[in-house]
């Protein structure tokens, strides 16, 4: 996964509330099996007339999006970040996330930044004049063209991971293989019909 | 000290606590199908990995599957996927149902119906509706795309514990008011966002009373409140249910599934409580589902200009009366059997509106087969509505199922979002038995004045 530190850029205003993963990218494109090349086909309804905010020449190369509460809730299509991050979207700020979309964004490297309502307004009011704004996880601030910085906070352990770049899968293989194998060894006594007919399990 | 339902599941999985409240979690079951599983396997063929486990595996097609007929899948796109989906689980060893299967259908109409669900486990599938699993004590919610590989790689899931709510339903639902009407009702009052963060446990007389699959109906849509997982404690009904059934243990351990019920003490972090004799019939009126006002409600002033535009209403609009162009009757949310008798019962000897073009949808290939040796299929043919082969069909619109633009549906599915049901399509969300009213009316109607 590729690390997010610290990114400026023009942020695209998104406002409204509910934005779910049927308008980032509706259904049926997930007929689709690649996760690379969806970001033509990301807010497709919305984009029919043109003149949607990601389409507009000053927020052309947004690489954030401040969006407006709940954003991404629905369904856990993956696709939707993917798409978002084909787009060049490696951030998104808004007051809420649905739970799903903000946990499959972390798991692509794109940084979820939750802020109190009266905070996220004045990102909001920035990013609509197409002003640059600063998203820095080291410090865990958002600075604004001027002056002003926003305090956000994120779990360590996904800020660690944004940070680093981790793998998530590498990492739990590396570090809990034995207490997999053991959990599984205590469950053959405790649920012993949850792996009748089941040989040992075999680690990769 | 007393623990709730959620605390004993959650406990009961910890492989590894890695501290600051994140945790390795064990996943016991994971269904799969064509949609959110193929960028996985890829994934996990990449790494050079193969599957930890291969029991603990159900695979289905069940999103662009075809209604009318489903041997032919004419969409290349389509085709592609559900051949992926049966290639990728014969590559590993998964079970997989094949289309010409009769025990084929919608993941979370199969899952139980085959005891792939069951108390105590963990269970996830990339589908956002695997809370419909939680009606049996089954810790079940939605995942992305990488957790399924991360999943298959390791059958763990990294997870912090949620925060825990109970919604206690007492009282008795009056007649013509169906789980579907509660859970739209509670979905209303929680907003769309209200149950984010939290593990929702249904509780009361009211869910005592409930069949499995009335249970099924308000875990399915607990997502449409933010929250990822709503549970019912196993009870004697869990148990008669899944008795007898593949996959379930004989004999089942039925005292240790009881044992999982919240402690009489437990504390909550957070207490609702709805009187079901006070729920009417529901009807969404937007393009979220907590857009929802009892069928003689009208649409709220202060409602959005965007949601107005796109349902064709303005505020101060009945709902009853709204004519409809199509209705939908299926999805895991209402296409089990339970819910076609009701629709059924409210059809009777009726027709459907000249104006209206309505299909029913089984939830799987055994809920269609017992709705005809009920002789189901044929009051619903004969009344005019079209008999369709298992599927999720018009509740996101993958396959050739699909509403064209302005057109306006009374449907039973779970999400009434912009374009879910096609281009420019209007969703009204309501139970089977309204659906089916508004089948015959031709337009919106309190399901009660059929039942007179």
């Amino acid at each position: 996964m590729e690390p997010f530190t610290r990114l400026s850029s023009r942020a695209a205003p998104l406002p409204q509330a509910n934005v779910d993963t049927d308008i980032i990218l509706p259904a049926r494109f997930l007929l689709i099996t690649e996760k690379r090349g969806l970001g033509q086909y990301a807010f497709y309804e919305w984009r029919k007339g043109g003149d949607f905010v990601l389409d507009q020449p000053r927020w052309q190369g947004a690489l954030v999006l401040v969006a407006g509460d709940n954003f991404g809730c629905g369904s856990s299509r993956e696709h939707a970040p993917w798409a978002l991050h084909d787009l060049g979207i490696r951030c998104i700020v808004a007051p809420g996330f649905g739970e799903i979309f903000r946990a499959n964004m972390l798991r692509n490297g794109m940084l979820p930044v939750t802020l109190i309502e009266a905070d996220w307004r004045k990102v909001m009011g920035a990013a609509e004049l197409g002003e640059p704004v600063t998203v820095d996880l080291l410090s865990g601030l958002i600075m604004l063209a001027n002056g002003s910085n926003f305090e956000f906070a994120l779990p360590e352990d996904e800020r660690e991971a944004l940070l680093n770049g981790w793998d998530e899968i590498d990492g739990i293989r590396a570090r809990f293989g034995e207490a997999i194998t053991a959990f599984e060894t205590r469950q053959r006594v405790t649920a012993p019909w949850l792996w009748e007919h089941e040989k040992e399990p075999t680690d990769g | 000290m007393a623990q709730t339902l959620y605390e004993k599941l959650w406990q009961a999985h910890v492989v590894a606590d890695e501290g600051q409240g994140m945790a390795l979690l064990y996943i016991d079951r994971m269904l799969l199908h064509e949609v959110s599983s193929p960028q996985a396997f890829a994934g996990l063929r990449d790494r050079g990995l193969k599957p930890r486990r291969t029991k603990p595996y159900l695979a289905v097609a069940d999103h662009a599957v075809p209604t009318r007929q489903r041997l032919q899948i004419k969409d290349e796109r389509a085709l592609a996927q559900v051949e992926l989906l049966a290639a990728n689980c014969e590559e590993v060893g998964f079970e997989y149902l094949a289309l010409d299967d009769l025990r084929q259908g919608i993941v979370h109409v199969i899952g139980p119906e085959l005891g792939f669900t069951l108390p105590g486990v963990t269970l996830v599938c990339g589908d956002s509706h695997s809370a419909t699993h939680g009606a049996f004590g089954a810790l079940a919610f939605g995942i992305g795309t990488s957790e399924i590989e991360c999943v298959l790689a390791t059958q763990v899931l990294r997870q912090k514990p949620l925060k825990t709510m109970r919604v206690t339903i007492d009282g008795v639902m009056p007649e013509g008011v169906s789980a579907k009407d509660v859970v739209l009702n509670l979905i209303g009052q929680l907003g769309a966002s209200g149950a984010v963060g939290y593990a929702l446990e249904y509780a009361g007389s009211a869910v005592r009373a409930m069949s499995m699959e009335a249970r099924m109906t308000l875990c399915n849509m607990t997502i449409e409140a933010g929250a990822r997982i709503g549970l019912v404690a196993p009870d004697a009904t869990t148990i008669a249910y899944l008795a007898g059934r593949p996959r379930v243990p004989d004999p089942l351990p039925a005292k240790k599934w009881l044992a999982l019920a919240s402690d009489e003490h437990a504390a909550f972090d957070r207490e609702l409580a709805l009187e079901a004799s006070q729920i009417a019939p529901m009807v969404s009126w937007g393009t979220s589902p907590d857009q929802v006002v009892p069928v003689s409600g009208t649409v709220p002033t202060g409602a959005g200009v965007q949601q107005l535009e796109y349902m064709g209403l303005s505020a101060g609009d009945k709902l009853a009366g709204l004519p409809i162009d199509r209705v939908f009757i299926g999805s895991c949310t209402n296409g089990r059997i339970e819910d076609l008798r009701a629709a059924a019962a409210v059809v009777g000897t009726n027709r459907v509106a000249p104006s209206v073009g309505a299909i029913v949808v089984p939830g799987s290939g055994q809920v269609r087969a017992q709705a005809e040796s009920e002789g189901l299929d044929q009051v619903f043919i004969q009344a005019g509505f079209e008999w369709r082969l298992p599927g999720c069909s018009l509740c996101v619109a993958m396959n050739d199922d699909r509403l064209a633009p302005g057109e306006r549906c009374a449907s039973t599915s779970n999400r009434n979002f912009e374009g879910r049901q096609g281009i420019g399509a209007r969703t009204h969300l309501m139970s089977p038995a309204m659906a089916a009213a508004a089948a015959i009316r031709g337009h919106i109607v309190d399901v009660r004045e059929l039942l007179v």
